[in-house]
């Protein structure tokens, strides 16, 4: 025969577990509502994102020109098997790897000293900032033809008429050096960003850690090699991912100055495959294209990023 | 180790009205530990900050070993700074953090081994060493902290508030831990504070500073004992002093709901004054039997707080608030009136004009002269 105390006992854990269930229960309650608020977002990626990279995989394994209609079904890995044998792919591969490390190495390097300038005080300090800011807000199709009309050109262009007053020759930028053109461009558009990143990381930077490091004895350059540097690692991780991002689809500015010319000097991977789709209207062979592009866009995302986040472990410092 | 001269120094920051320190005159015995003490905005941070280098004094000379160290850039000066927010690398291990100054001066691999070493040892955080700080708590990334001060072997320690930002608890131990340090290294010392029981409890000698002015320095003793003003009697001791506007006539300073009569010596100094500020410490407050008492301060019992040890109190006199300290045992309650006594030996007056002090009081405990 149970005794008061088991009785007592015996009623405290039963009402524990009802306790649990009605929380359980509210939690359920709580959580039904949240599953409808968030299918929208859900149904958005998987509309905008996941049924276009299927429908570019599926594309890459069918026969699919728009000049050969008769010819369609399965092929196979054949699209694959064109894209490995076309020098034109491997070399927009190239373009497209040169105009990305390039371009991250101007505007980072570019970006943090105009960062460092700005962090320091001098008259008209908003206004410079300001205009060093600018080529941020032009659109990339704006700057390709900015640069080709009142920049590049060999006749009206501003460089043309520096070298004609200086008495040189003029110089035909997008012909000769279409690259270094495009990679000035860009980094051009880019520069401003990379700035703005690290003069806010700069701007975080406590002023204390440079007074202790300055009584330790640190110079200048102490100072911004073993506090600067690794206060901005985090920063840098992030400029690099996003500038990495925008680099590797850069098509604004090559559509509207060189065409991917002369030849296909300045044909990078995005404007390869819009020449494979618009010009040459194989999707077949476009979407296998389309699928290297997203595999080296994840190669950098994984391996570059990785690298550079294991190089500059400050993001683990804080 | 050295002696620190001060001569004259003040501040000025550009654009500012007034100046921030204005003419700070202290010589360190060698090995000293020098408090700087005051509220907030009083200019103690800047002076440390001017001996460090870290700004600029525009007038007078700071000396550090006998050299003057004007425009001398902070590196070159021999200090070595702890930081309120202790200014830790967040990248480097704690060993790392120690070691850098000495790696930044070439010292031999070995060489800087050892002192980290021993200065983890001295501090209790050898096992810490490999870690980054923030895998430290607060207490230890201050030891880490003193560690990186200490392993340099500076002619001069300088602390910024470096206790505010522990708990309690942890505070008083540190407390006790860098004056012993200091015990052992010898070295000259300067400590910025504004709790003044840290200032007490370490400084050698307390600079109290108000408004960018030094209002007196002297051993914690004499502070107590004869402080130089108003100001300082009310910032020394805690509670706080309480302070009475008294009319002064036949030998008695009576106010409303007070009287207290002055011994010959208080009523020598006292002279032709017919007003002055008396102030008492709580401590020396002292609940009045039925007797009615010449020497007595009556009112109505607001606050009681019991601390355990002691009882605290505060009593309504004319329309100030009086604190005293009482004992446990003598029951208090909310809402009595009460008449507290003093003894006329621990009244401290101070000239109602100047502020400044007429007399303290004598404890008796021999305190060795301020230098």
């Amino acid at each position: 025969m149970p005794n008061d105390r088991d009785l007592l006992l015996a009623s405290t854990i039963t009402h524990d577990t009802e306790t649990a269930r009605a929380a359980a229960r509210r939690e359920k309650a709580r959580r039904a509502p949240a599953k409808w608020l968030l299918a929208p977002a859900v149904i958005f990626l998987l509309v905008w994102m996941i049924v276009p990279l299927a429908m570019t995989g599926y594309y890459s394994f069918r026969n699919y020109n728009l000049m050969m209609p008769s010819i369609t079904g399965w092929a196979g890995w054949t699209n694959y098997k064109i894209l490995w044998g076309d020098p034109t792919f491997w070399s927009a591969l190239g373009v497209t790897l040169l105009i990305v490390v390039v371009c991250l190495a101007v505007t980072v390097g570019l970006g943090l000293a105009l960062a460092l300038l700005f962090h320091r005080n001098f008259v008209g300090r908003g206004v410079a900032r300001t205009l060093a800011v600018a080529p941020f807000f032009v659109m990339p199709v704006v700057t390709g033809l900015i640069w080709k009309n009142m920049l590049f050109h060999p006749a009206y262009g501003l460089l043309a008429w520096l070298f004609r007053t200086l008495g040189f020759e003029p110089i035909d930028w997008l012909a000769q050096f279409p690259l270094a053109s495009i990679i000035t461009m860009i980094s051009w558009e880019w520069t401003p960003f990379a700035m703005l990143v690290l003069l806010t990381g700069l701007q975080s930077l406590p002023e204390d850690q440079l007074e202790a490091v300055r009584l330790d004895g640190a110079n200048k350059w102490h100072e911004f090699r073993h506090i600067v540097i690794p206060h901005l690692g985090q920063v840098l991780y992030v400029v690099v991912m996003l500038e990495s991002i925008f680099f590797l689809t850069s098509f604004a500015e090559i559509y509207t100055t060189t065409s991917g010319g002369p030849g296909t000097a300045s044909t990078n991977l995005p404007y390869y495959i819009f020449q494979g789709t618009f010009v040459q209207y194989d999707i077949g062979v476009s979407s296998a294209a389309a699928i290297g592009a997203v595999i080296l866009a994840n190669i950098f995302a994984i391996f570059l990023i990785r690298f550079v986040a294991g190089n500059l472990n400050a993001g683990e410092a804080r | 180790m050295a002696v620190v001269a001060l001569k004259n120094v003040g501040k000025q920051y550009p654009g500012a009205a007034s100046l921030a320190v204005e003419d700070f005159n202290l010589t360190t015995h060698d090995g000293e530990f020098i408090v700087l003490v005051g509220p907030s905005g009083c200019g103690k941070t800047t002076t440390m900050r001017m001996i460090a280098g870290l700004e600029e004094h525009t007038q007078g000379t700071i000396e550090i070993g006998g050299r003057d160290v004007t425009g001398v850039v902070p590196k070159d000066r021999d200090i070595a700074m702890v930081f309120q927010s202790y200014a830790l690398y967040p990248h480097m291990s704690v060993r790392d953090n120690m070691a850098f100054s000495l790696k930044l001066k070439k010292y031999a691999k070995a060489d800087i081994n050892k002192r980290v070493e021993d200065a983890a040892e001295v501090l209790g955080i050898t096992p810490l060493l490999d870690r980054k700080p923030r895998a430290l708590s607060g207490g230890q990334r201050q030891r880490v902290a003193l560690g990186r001060a200490i392993v340099r072997q500076p002619q001069v320690f300088l602390m910024d508030e470096p206790l505010s930002n522990l708990d309690a608890k942890l505070r008083v131990d540190m407390r006790a831990e860098i004056t012993k340090l200091h015990r052992k290294l010898g070295v000259t010392t300067f400590y910025v504070t504004h709790d003044q029981t840290e200032a007490m409890t370490m400084g050698q000698r307390i600079a109290v500073m108000k408004d960018g002015v030094v209002q007196q320095i002297d051993s914690p003793n004499n502070l107590y004992q004869q402080p130089a003003n108003v100001f300082v009697g009310g910032f020394i001791g805690t509670p706080a002093m309480n302070f009475l506007d008294a009319a002064v006539a036949n030998g008695t300073a009576t106010g409303p709901d007070f009287s207290l009569a002055l011994d010959a010596a208080r009523r020598e100094v006292a002279g032709t004054r017919e007003r002055l500020h008396v102030g008492i410490r709580p401590e020396h407050l002292h609940l009045a039997g039925n007797e009615a008492d010449a020497q007595s301060l009556k009112g109505e019992v607001e606050v009681v707080e019991p601390l355990g040890a002691l009882t605290m109190i505060q009593v309504r006199v004319g329309d100030t608030k009086v604190t005293a300290q009482i004992e446990p045992h003598q029951q208090v309650e909310m809402g009595d009136t009460v008449a507290l006594t003093c003894a006329a030996d621990k009244l401290y007056l101070f000239d109602t004009e100047s502020q400044d002090t007429l007399i303290g009081i004598d404890s008796g405990v021999a305190d060795q002269p301020a230098a």
